[in-house]
């Protein structure tokens, strides 16, 4: 199998590598790029839990070929906030317990806000049609809408300031 | 004050930390944990590793029943990178799992990887470590076993027969279970009416999102290592007799786990694991494929579970008689202990003054089914509310008045003769649940139709009483008057280890922010036992309160002495010790404490209330206590295509005291969410023991839009036997979802399915069946 030399920015930082043609994104970010914030739930595209953004657009990890993502930019959950800060939707889910084990809301995050950063005013029906392709196990999902939800207005209040 | 984590790269402070009221009662606080999770940083099991480690594949049977005639390993030696190729022969003692029901059932053991027969689909056969993943999965492939089929079985009730092939050298009935008070066969003569029907549950994947994973080395003193997702950490010893080595050389170590709901209660991959590092003497890592998982991970018990029931004409219960069939699949685990739990609940929040339940357990040639929430207190709730609403239905009443008829109270005996000994909550939850799904909706379509449902549950928490439980914490003050807590209690996301700070911080004055809690570490924290059964915040609850309480009353004469009063007078809170206006800072206090020679920590032991139970006459004592509770829904069915959409959801349970009222809430929404799964659309379908599909897109968890809202009430209504009165809510909010539902769909189609789940095909079904029997012509 002939190796690709691909060069990507991962949160901003480059990052490049050598990889076989059947690598998978997921596991180029987790295992050359640090990326463990990435996980891995099912490997089928179902589960939505290996979830990046690639130049601003949801993909599942898991099924996107590294060789794909040569020159372009991923966004991991650990890219939402600056280093040592927490995103306000990030703070949200913690107050409004959208957290459970976890293993979902790095996914979780990175969908809930590429759709808010498209839909600013998307109602609570439409916020749980765009979250159909992220499965949670834990909560339910309702509190997962909260979250989201508290984190919508808050950033309307602050817009209407502006 | 912040709450400052440790990061590879970063440190995050946590936003609602800083308030100084933020540790107070009911104001948010986020144990680091959660701040992890949300950060993206928290190192999950998968998320460990060390420079030069092994992969490590399990090779699995690819058929239901055989006979292993030899095991070729050349091939899959041959291939490069590969260190280890391991099968029955180099398992120094080959067999998993002692006794499980505490009473006395017969042992059989499970081989860690088959050695003359293979007993279910998927079963281990072989193991194997390589410098890479695609090493080791190719040496997989080349490993040559050769069969000879055996018959299997694969139904339970044909594997009662005495001409079914045996799983085992004991025959297929691995145990029966009856328990009975009075004499229900007079009783049922002397009914009105007697109500006879079957209701049949199916095999579920837990389906957590992290797979089972793990890495595995030997420390530096010689210590075989294992850092694993695992709910019980005491598997440490059983890997230990595995390996033939001292207890002592074993420790397990579990990382936070992303979801655990049982499935990680017996051991997953350690005892494979464990066998690689032991025999390379390199780390090792092994992570299970969701389709590996779905094949051959344990299930939940499907049960035929018949009831006959004789009421009074008012709806009164006279008799109840239950009988219970759970499919085991091919080995014990946990299976006597999951029947044993349906039998003593199978009679629900009734009164029962004559009744009879038997439960049996059978072997089959079926991926094997253990511990799942819920534990076969769940199964049954399907059978005794679906009767409750058959009664009502055919002696035309309403069925909440049916219910209120016959509920339980304060010192009823239970099927096993003995009184339950706390509250009753179950009539209150049931009035509030019926009181909130507020105005009907309306159609979407010509062919929709509404209907509301609801239903009652009463499940243990708590591990049953013949065991003895016991849990131990050590708590202690540094000299900065921060607090650290040890307990061998391992967290599936529950917030196990946010609730333990919380506890000590009621009785210490302690702020999570300055609290650090060790979990899950068998050689470093006193063991808890495993986070199952509903029963951590009842046991390491307890024992952190009393370990709490007694470190209290080691530094209140202390603090007593500095600030001149009585040691009553003091208050802990807000990390002060004061009197009136006048104050020492927690690390004052530890500091004079250790001074004197007074040292700020303590370990203790919680242990449980105790009892006996009689396997023969079925009777003693069961659960220490229970979680009662109420949930209704509406649905809208389409008659056009089966599809059943949940429109509206409220569950409502009494948590006697709610520790943390959000993490109340999350626990119950996250049971209806899978109580719904369960009632609709989840199902491992096997053909003859071989899963039809092993794919997770082929087996259906809710997504987002198969959900509405789940309005979740904890009611603190009657005190448990949790810390400060509180009740187990890890479990019980999982029964009463799908007779909800089925009641639901009666009401909108007309039609009752008493088998699970409550698929669109099988509702198609009914409904023609029903046309069909009424003579009517469909529109
Ligand atoms: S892991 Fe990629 S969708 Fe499930
Ligand atoms: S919080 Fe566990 S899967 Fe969502």
């Amino acid at each position: 199998m002939s190796k690709h030399e691909i060069a990507l920015e991962v949160n901003g930082r480059p990052v490049s590598a050598t990889v076989d043609p059947n690598m998978s994104l997921l596991e180029l970010l987790r295992t050359e790029a640090g990326g463990l914030e990435v996980k891995l739930g099912c490997g089928e595209g179902v589960c939505g839990t290996c979830t990046v953004l690639l130049d601003g657009e949801p993909v599942n990890s898991c099924l996107t070929f590294a060789v794909q993502v040569d020159g372009r930019a991923v966004t991991t959950v650990r890219g939402l906030a600056a280093e040592g800060e927490l995103h306000p939707l990030q703070e949200a889910f913690l107050t409004h317990a959208g957290s459970q084990c976890g293993f979902c809301t790095p996914g979780m995050l990175l969908t809930a806000k590429w759709y808010l950063d498209r839909h600013p005013r998307a109602d609570r029906e439409e916020l749980r049609s765009a979250l159909s392709g992220n499965f949670c196990r834990c909560t339910g999902y309702t509190k997962i809408l909260d979250a989201i939800e508290a984190y919508r207005d808050a950033r309307q209040e602050v817009s209407v300031v502006d | 004050m912040s709450t400052e984590i440790a990061d590879r790269d970063a440190t995050i402070v946590a936003p609602e930390q800083a308030s100084p009221d933020a540790s107070r009662r009911g104001a948010p606080v986020h144990h680091r944990d959660f701040v992890e999770k949300v950060a993206g940083t928290l190192p999950y099991a998968d998320d460990w590793g060390f420079p030069g480690m092994l992969h490590g594949v399990v090779v699995r049977a690819q058929l239901p029943s055989a006979r292993i005639v030899a095991i070729d390993t050349s091939a899959a030696r041959a291939v490069p990178g590969v260190r280890a190729v391991l099968t029955a022969a180099d398992v120094p003692h080959n067999g998993i799992h002692d006794e499980a029901s505490g009473l006395g059932v017969d042992a059989i053991q499970q081989p860690v990887l088959a050695a003359d027969r293979v007993r279910y689909d998927g079963e281990p056969v072989a193991v194997i470590a390589a410098e890479t993943p695609g090493a080791a999965l190719e040496a997989a492939g080349l490993v040559d076993v050769e069969y000879e089929e055996l018959p299997g079985v694969f139904d339970p009730e044909e594997a009662l027969r005495d001409d079914a092939p045996a799983i085992h050298a004991g025959g297929n009935r691995y145990v029966d279970w009856r328990s009975s008070i009075g004499d229900v066969d007079a009783a049922m003569r002397s009914a009105d009416l007697v109500v006879e029907e079957t209701y049949r549950s199916q095999r579920v994947d837990h389906a957590y999102l992290e797979p089972e994973a793990g890495i595995g080395w030997i420390d530096s003193d010689g210590v075989l290592t294992l850092r694993v997702s695992t709910q019980v950490i005491e598997h440490a010893r059983e890997i230990a007799e595995i390996l033939k080595l001292p207890h002592s050389r074993v420790r397990v170590i579990a990382s936070y786990m992303g979801g655990g709901f049982g499935g990680k209660e017996d051991m997953t991959i350690e005892p494979f694991l464990a066998l690689l590092v032991w025999r390379t003497r390199r780390p090792v890592r092994m992570v299970w494929t969701r389709q590996e998982s779905l094949l051959a991970r344990y299930k939940r018990h499907p049960f035929t579970m018949r009831y006959r029931t004789g009421v009074r004409r008012d709806g009164t219960i006279v008799a109840q008689d239950v009988r219970i069939v759970g499919d085991a699949g091919a080995y014990p685990l946990l299976s006597s202990r999951v029947l044993f739990a349906a039998t003593v609940n199978a009679t629900g929040p009734y009164r029962v003054q004559d009744a009879r339940v038997e439960s049996t357990a059978v072997f089959t040639n079926n991926v094997p089914t253990s511990a799942f929430r819920g534990f076969g207190a769940m199964q049954v709730v399907f059978g005794y509310e679906s009767q409750m609403d058959r009664i009502a239905e055919l002696l035309g009443l309403d069925p909440a008045e049916v219910r209120r008829r016959n509920f339980v109270q304060r010192g009823d005996l239970r099927v096993t003769g003995e009184p339950i000994d706390t509250g009753v909550g179950v009539g209150e939850c049931m009035e509030r649940v019926l009181a909130e799904l507020g105005p009907p909706s309306r159609p979407s379509g010509p062919h929709s139709r509404i209907g509301r449902g609801f239903a009652c549950s009463m499940q243990p928490y708590g591990r049953s009483v013949f065991f003895a439980d016991r849990a131990s914490a050590w708590i202690g003050l540094e000299q900065d008057g921060t607090m650290v807590i040890r307990a061998g209690v391992t967290d599936l996301g529950a917030g196990q280890a946010a609730s333990l700070a919380n506890i000590a911080g009621e009785i210490l004055g302690v702020t999570v922010d300055r609290t650090s809690v060790h979990i899950g570490d068998s050689a470093l924290t006193p063991l808890t036992g495993g986070t199952f059964a509903t029963r951590q915040l009842y046991m390491s609850g307890n024992a952190v309160l009393k370990v709490a309480r007694s470190l209290r009353s080691k530094l209140e004469p202390v603090a007593a002495a500095l600030l001149e009063c009585e040691p009553a007078q003091l208050s802990f809170e807000d990390n002060r010790v004061s009197v009136g206006d006048r104050s020492l800072t927690m690390a004052e206090v530890a500091q004079a404490a250790e001074h004197q020679g007074v040292m700020p920590y303590v370990h203790e032991t919680f242990e449980a209330e105790t009892g006996e139970f009689d396997r023969e006459t079925g009777r003693g004592r069961s659960f220490p206590d229970y979680t009662h509770g109420a949930h209704a829904a509406e649905v809208e069915v389409d008659e056009s295509t089966g599809q059943v959409r949940v429109l509206k959801y409220v569950a409502c349970h009494d948590v006697g005291r709610a520790i943390s009222m959000q993490r109340v809430e999350g626990q119950i929404q996250g049971a209806v969410a899978q109580g719904v799964g369960y009632a609709l659309s989840e199902d491992v379908e096997l053909v003859d023991g071989v899963p039809s599909s092993t794919l997770f897109a082929e087996y259906l968890i809710p997504s987002s839009v198969d959900l509405p809202d789940i309005r979740a009430i904890g009611l603190e209504l009657h005190p448990g036997k949790g810390p400060l009165g509180a009740r187990g809510i890890g479990e019980p909010p999982i029964g009463p979802s799908a007779p909800a539902l089925a009641s639901a769909i009666q009401d909108a189609v007309g039609v009752r399915l008493q088998r699970l789940p409550m698929t669109p095909e099988r509702l198609l079904d009914a409904l023609q069946a029903a046309r069909g029997a009424s003579g009517s012509v469909a529109s």
